[in-house]
């Protein structure tokens, strides 16, 4: 599984890694996770706006934060 | 929108407020044109963000998530067809601000390539009838180039 996330390094894009690593961990899953902070690289996303969460190249999650289970619930 | 936290340029500060989106039919009539130059233009000025309304049709998950986390979503219409709204609501958009140019423009739907909008003249603006006319607004006609 090959996570993503899209956000330049702010605040709340810091908090999503977070929140994915901590969530593919207690799920026990074998995930890479990407940082990208590349604006062209997020806008061939189709995302207009940070923070992004995109599982196996289909965007998630877009302009928010997902609580922990929410995130368990987008990995699994 | 515009407001960012800790200066980082993104648009995580902007608290709960997601953009304005805007889709444009962007039809093969003059009218579709119109709607197409509009929302270029309305993202231009920066009253919202213009998105492809084909990633709408085609379930582009980066475009549907955008919409989903949109302000406001502003759909334009060259035609009463109302493509745009109608795909909007198809996928779950219900919520949508509608413009159509035929209503609000008397703009006919012509077949043609391209157009372009040629100012023919000026016509007062008036509430009342014995206002004097302070302001005018240019009438257009749409010419293939």
């Amino acid at each position: 599984m090959k996570i993503q996330i899209l956000g330049p390094g702010c605040a709340k894009c810091t908090k999503l890694m977070d929140t994915a690593t901590t969530a593919a961990k207690e799920l026990g899953l074998d995930c890479e996770i990407e940082k990208i902070s590349d604006l062209n690289q997020i806008m061939g996303f189709g995302v207009m706006m940070t923070p992004g969460l995109v599982v196996d190249g289909e965007v998630k999650s877009v302009g928010k934060v997902p609580s922990l289970e929410e995130m368990k619930k987008m990995l699994q | 929108m515009s407001a960012m936290q800790s200066g980082c340029g993104c648009s995580c500060g902007s608290g709960d407020a997601g953009p304005k989106v805007i889709f444009s039919c962007s039809g093969c009539a003059d009218v579709g044109e119109l709607a197409d130059q509009t929302a270029r233009k309305l993202t231009r000025d920066g009253a919202g963000k213009m998105a492809c309304l084909a990633g709408i049709s085609g379930r582009v998950s980066g475009i549907v998530k955008s919409t989903e986390a949109a302000q406001s979503i502003l759909a334009i219409d060259g035609c009463p067809l109302d493509c745009t709204r109608k795909t909007l609501e198809i996928t779950g958009f219900s919520k949508v601000n509608h413009l159509r140019f035929e209503r609000c423009m008397a703009a006919r739907q012509r077949q043609v390539v391209a157009v372009r909008p040629v100012v023919v003249g000026r016509r007062p603006i008036c509430r009342r009838r014995w206002d004097t006319p302070q302001k005018s607004w240019p009438l257009f006609r749409m010419e293939p180039i």
